[in-house]
């Protein structure tokens, strides 16, 4: 692999994430990120649209006519949102039935617009894809954090399996309560940001 | 580049791009629709049967034998005529309770403001659950009504006598997880299992008790404990129960059946 | 009336967006540095609210609801109704789209001094996720169309009020000494979470 690939592949999970550094996609980041489960779930779902539409609209750049850029974009973005919606349904119903209308607004998550517009409009079908799928990483790699901190301690569960068990359950821990709650996420995602930057001082914003 | 920039811009070529768009989108949405479809109507009948035998105490069986020839063998769904409680008819396999609670014609105005519901479907589809043997041993009632958040939808699962409690099922609500959405926890919805919904006067006696059992008044058959630091989604359940054993809920059938859906006028 | 009342009161702070379900999060923590910039937006995101969500709870019950086209169709049957709602998602997006774009223009033709206030906003709102959001709920939820005006309007104000209040606070906040790692977009984070806790106890107002 080329060193370039490996930028536009790996590049957004830390160094130029697209949650923690270009504040892109936070919504559904912070509503599904309760379990392992719905967070692998999303971030699959969120990569596999990212990619496919960057790639499309990469394929098809030089032809667009620029009054009408944006809608196109979104015609794209949201018929591939529906067909993964619709997957989801066949195949794996709880997951969608519980992660509701978050499926949905991947069609607004300003990471698949934000990569079309900044990089797919610009470059080839193969970088674009590949473009999409680090980001999906990225934001997958943040959303998995967060949802390994708040299963675990939230619920003393990992993908559902229990891994400490709890009081009301006959066991020993005393489930984080604050954990369980959706706006928890803003403090783990903030506390991550802290982490990141610590350990890289060049994202630090200045005043 | 000014050239091909330009003649990108021209009206005809830029409808003409956006109609081939639209067309290759519709077709890749329209065919991922489509033949998707049957799987998604099994998972949602799944999903629905899976509660139900829940709350009729047959999950063991359905976990052996599988859902769908589980629910094929031993449930019927029937319709009921909610402010008469009698047998009434219709297709259940397409009726929509929440599209009906909707409708004016087909729906009734709740008096009763706990529960909060503005409205509700004249029809209900219950489910009459036989045993081996063929006689009817169980009663599924669905119930819905405000929690904490929002509306929660859900079964009562109940003997044939109709005042014993199988089970009560919640399938979809959006509590508090960890405090409210412990209703579905396991350990609280074993809590149900036997309590007895009427008294000998056939008043509802069923009552979630705050601060347990010994704050019950009654006899403890009747008292259910809370759960705990949910306060507001315990009283939800509790004026949702009270509702629709109640004579805008399932009163009028329950006194008309209870204790006689084995006479076979109903097979 | 009172019903109407309660579904405002309910959509402003109890189901608030962007605290209660984190919709519009992305243009919630990038455009809250100032209060009037954020007083802007807001007025935009309510304006577009309360004309989307009616305009597609009209197309929905029209067109896309399963059943709805059956009669225009002669189809009798119910076993072969038509079900269009898998085409709800591109629906909304671009009615959404389309009507950001004509109040644009009605702004930028009748209004210039709102248009100039308000221009540089009105694209951004197409992809934020509180329009979606608003339009998806009020399918879920079932409303008909004088109650997804009220829906509309009070999700609005609700956005409104939070953003208003998060850039009050980070007007404040720029004289507070905030640890490097957490300067900018990590202490917003952990504003927002705590703004979100606050929120929290409207819930259970009965009404």
């Amino acid at each position: 692999m080329s060193t370039d690939t490996k930028k536009v592949l790996f590049g957004p999970i830390i160094n130029n994430n697209p949650i923690t550094l270009q504040v892109l996609g936070v919504c559904s980041a912070l509503a599904v990120s309760n379990s392992m489960a719905n967070a692998l779930v999303m971030s699959l779902a969120v990569m596999m649209v990212t990619a496919f539409s960057s790639m499309f609209i990469s394929m098809i750049r030089n032809q667009i006519p620029s009054s009408v850029r944006i809608i196109v974009q979104m015609a794209i973005i949201a018929s591939l949102v529906i067909v993964v919606d619709q997957v989801l349904q066949a195949f794996s119903y709880q997951l969608s039935k519980s992660l509701s209308v978050y499926v949905g607004l991947i069609i607004t998550n300003c990471i698949v617009m934000g990569r079309a517009e900044a990089f797919a409009m610009k470059e080839k079908p193969l970088a674009s894809f590949l473009d999409g799928i680090g980001n999906g990483l990225g934001y997958g790699a943040v959303l998995l954090t967060v949802a390994t901190f708040r299963e675990l301690f939230g619920f003393g569960r990992l993908f559902g399996i229990e891994i400490l068990p709890l009081i009301q359950n006959d066991g020993w821990y005393q489930a984080n309560g604050l954990l369980v709650l959706p706006f928890s996420s803003f403090f783990v995602i903030g506390l991550l940001i802290w982490a990141v930057r610590t350990k890289k001082p060049e994202q630090v914003e200045k005043d | 580049m000014s050239n091909s920039s330009k003649s990108k811009e021209t009206f005809s070529r830029t409808v003409i791009f956006v109609f081939v768009i639209c067309l290759i989108c519709a077709a890749l949405v329209s065919i991922a629709a489509s033949s998707l479809k049957p799987l998604q109507k099994a998972n949602k009948l799944l999903d629905q049967h899976t509660k139900i035998l829940e709350a009729a105490g047959l999950s063991d069986v359905a976990a052996k034998n599988g859902v769908d020839a589980t629910f094929e063998k031993f449930v019927m769904p029937k319709f009921i005529d909610l402010a008469s409680g009698s047998f009434t008819t219709g297709d259940h396999a397409i009726y929509d309770e929440r599209s009906d609670s909707r409708d004016v014609a087909k729906s009734s105005a709740v008096k009763d403001r706990g529960v909060g519901l503005r409205r509700r479907a004249n029809k209900a589809v219950i489910y009459l659950v036989k045993n081996d043997q063929g006689h009817i041993d169980s009663a599924v009632l669905p119930i819905v009504g405000m929690g904490l958040w929002d509306i929660m939808y859900g079964y009562i699962g109940l003997e044939a006598n109709l005042n014993t409690v199988k089970r009560v099922v919640y399938y979809e609500l959006k509590e508090t997880p960890g405090l409210g959405a412990e209703v579905q926890n396991p350990k609280w919805k074993a809590l149900w299992k036997g309590k007895e919904m009427f008294d000998k006067n056939h008043n509802i006696a069923i009552e979630i008790v705050k601060g347990g059992m010994a704050n019950c008044k009654t006899n403890k058959i009747y008292c259910v404990d809370a759960l705990s630091g949910a306060t507001l989604t315990s009283r939800g359940v509790n004026r949702t129960i009270h509702f629709w054993l109640g004579d805008e809920g399932y009163g009028p059938f329950i006194a008309k059946f209870g204790g006689k859906l084995n006479n076979g006028e109903l097979n | 009336m009172e019903h109407y009342i309660s579904i405002f009161i309910k959509s402003i702070f109890i189901e608030n967006m962007a605290l209660s379900f984190f919709l519009g999060m992305c243009t919630f923590l990038a455009v809250s540095k100032k209060v009037s910039t954020a007083i802007g937006l807001g007025v935009a995101v309510t304006v577009v609210l309360a004309l989307s969500v009616p305009a597609n709870q009209i197309i929905y019950q029209a067109v896309l609801a399963p059943g709805a086209l059956d009669s225009l169709m002669g189809v009798t049957d119910p076993a072969n109704s038509i079900d269009l709602s898998f085409l709800a998602y591109i629906t909304y997006i671009g009615v959404i789209a389309a009507l950001v774009q004509i109040l644009e223009m009605i702004l930028d033709k009748y209004f210039p001094a709102l248009y100039q206030a308000l221009g540089i906003f009105l694209p951004l709102i197409t992809v934020n996720c509180a329009i979606f959001g608003a339009v998806s709920f009020m399918v879920a939820k079932n409303l008909d169309l004088g109650e997804s005006v009220v829906y509309g309007i009070g999700s609005g104000v609700g956005w409104m009020l939070a953003i208003v209040l998060m850039a009050g606070i980070r007007e404040k906040m720029k004289y507070s000494d905030v640890p490097d790692g957490l300067k900018g977009l990590g202490i917003t984070f952990i504003t927002a979470g705590l703004m979100a806790f606050g929120f929290l106890s409207f819930g259970g107002i009965s009404l």
